[in-house]
């Protein structure tokens, strides 16, 4: 009930804004560019390996419309801390595919797009819907966004296993250009889940006379969360930029977040841009988090999924790109190369390791772990 | 938490509602020839949105926040 009062209350800021958008006079906007990108994502640490390519090709017809298609794979071996001590280690291959739609009409951009997810044991589809208006001298850029999703958990090695869930987003943004060296972002977004929402692996322990047991997880039916995000990008004096975002987060399952994230991006050259990052993430557990229950059942919701602990982790990124323009092609106007690197350290405040053996239960020592994140990829220009 | 969420939303409510009140008094104040920073690629929020969403999906599927990162998100597959 406080989920469908809550969407009412949404709808109506948006029916709100939509009359907004179309009592604005206005006068032109721009499409997103004609680009195509093929990227190779690696990711490795905690005992998990991903990586595979992404393809994106986007293309405006006739200066009014753009389409879109993307093609990404996660290609999956992991033998993270939670299978090892619960479960085997497994290989898994997610494929997703998506195509959109951008349609400008004057100074209104409308936005339609539709992804689809497999694998072997979880399929979503989900739909996204997009409006963005610029007024005020173009100084001023109102967006708004509905999704709704549908997700199917199976189970490997239990064909019968089959469970739902629907997930809808309500998103509104506003950037706003504060000086000619200047301009800010502010976007909010809350998000809707309802059905099967647990992961059907995981397990939660309890204590079990002197050692302890495993259990299943249970995660109620339904969530609702709220992020609120503001971002500025300042011009220096010299030809660089630096770019802030803060960001809070809270849900209905008790969990608290807060992200900072500082960047610098300094070109040089014609052809080089240098990209520097800091990123802060600090997050509280879910209420019905534990590490380790005080008896089987111990209530009517149960977690052990280290996602919904409570834990920090900082992000230290650099990145170098390279453009060139190509003079004298013709059906080509640029391309760029670019490197990213990421390097993440998580540290769980109350998730512990227990692959140690030999420790009073209760007292293995706290989960921590390094991951890198590396995309390279090629982007062409038309 | 819930109610900090909530509260800025309401900052932002607010926000948005000085800037269409002010649309009709105020004029923009950065002229279009002024507009060469803002123009420069170094500027922009997002350069790249393939590798963009590929980062969002890397947070989303460790981390519980979710939300407001700027672009939209695909299915999760985070099992």
């Amino acid at each position: 009930m406080v989920v469908i009062n809550r969407t009412c209350r949404l709808l109506k800021v948006v029916a709100i804004f939509g009359g907004f958008f179309i009592s604005v006079q206005s006068y032109a906007a721009v499409l997103p560019e004609d680009r195509s990108d093929a990227l190779y994502h690696y990711y490795e640490g905690g005992g998990v390996d991903i990586q595979g390519p992404s393809i994106l090709v986007r293309k405006s017809i006739k200066d009014t419309v753009s389409i879109s298609a993307n093609y990404y794979v996660d290609n999956v071996s992991s033998a993270s801390i939670d299978v090892v001590t619960t479960a085997s280690a497994y290989t898994e291959r997610r494929v997703e595919k998506s195509v959109g739609i951008d349609y400008l009409r004057d100074k209104t951009t409308m936005s339609l797009n539709y992804t689809k997810s497999d694998e072997n044991d979880f399929a979503a589809r989900s739909a996204h819907l997009g409006i963005s208006q610029d007024f005020f001298g173009d100084l001023t850029t109102l967006s708004l966004g509905y999704s709704q999703g549908w997700d199917e958990v199976g189970k490997r090695e239990d064909i019968n296993f089959k469970e739902d869930a629907d997930r809808r987003n309500f998103r509104l943004g506003v950037s706003q250009v504060i000086t000619k060296d200047s301009l800010i972002n502010i976007s909010w977004e809350t998000v809707t889940d309802q059905g099967y929402l647990n992961n059907p692996y995981r397990s939660v322990r309890y204590i079990d006379g002197s050692g302890y047991s495993y259990q299943s997880e249970r995660y109620p039916q339904t969530r609702t969360s709220d992020a609120f995000a503001i971002r500025g990008m300042y011009y220096l004096p010299y030809r660089a930029s630096i770019k802030l975002e803060l960001k809070r987060f809270g849900d209905t399952w008790g969990i608290e977040a807060d992200t900072t994230e500082v960047g610098y991006v300094h070109p040089y050259g014609d052809h080089w841009l240098f990209d520097f990052k800091l990123r802060h993430y600090q997050q509280t557990q879910a209420d019905f988090y534990s590490d380790l229950f005080s008896q089987v059942d111990a209530q009517n919701f149960l977690a052990r999924d280290k996602e919904l602990s409570s834990f920090s982790s900082q992000t230290i990124g650099f990145g170098a790109a390279y453009s060139q323009e190509l003079d004298g092609w013709e059906y080509f106007d640029k391309f760029t190369v670019n490197f990213s690197l990421d390097r993440i350290y998580f540290d769980y405040d109350n998730f512990r390791d227990l692959r140690v053996e030999g420790v009073e239960v209760g007292n293995e020592p706290l989960y921590a772990y390094d991951a890198n994140v590396i995309r390279i990829y090629f982007s062409v220009f038309y | 938490m819930k109610n900090q969420a909530r509260s800025s939303f309401r900052v932002l409510l607010v926000l948005i509602g000085l800037v269409m009140s002010g649309c009709s008094s105020l004029k923009p104040w950065v002229k279009p020839y002024e507009r060469q920073n803002l123009a420069d690629p170094i500027m922009a929020f997002s350069r790249a949105q393939v590798s963009d969403n590929y980062l969002h999906h890397v947070h989303q599927a460790r981390e519980g926040s979710r939300g407001a990162e700027g672009s939209a998100g695909g299915g999760c597959g985070c099992n």
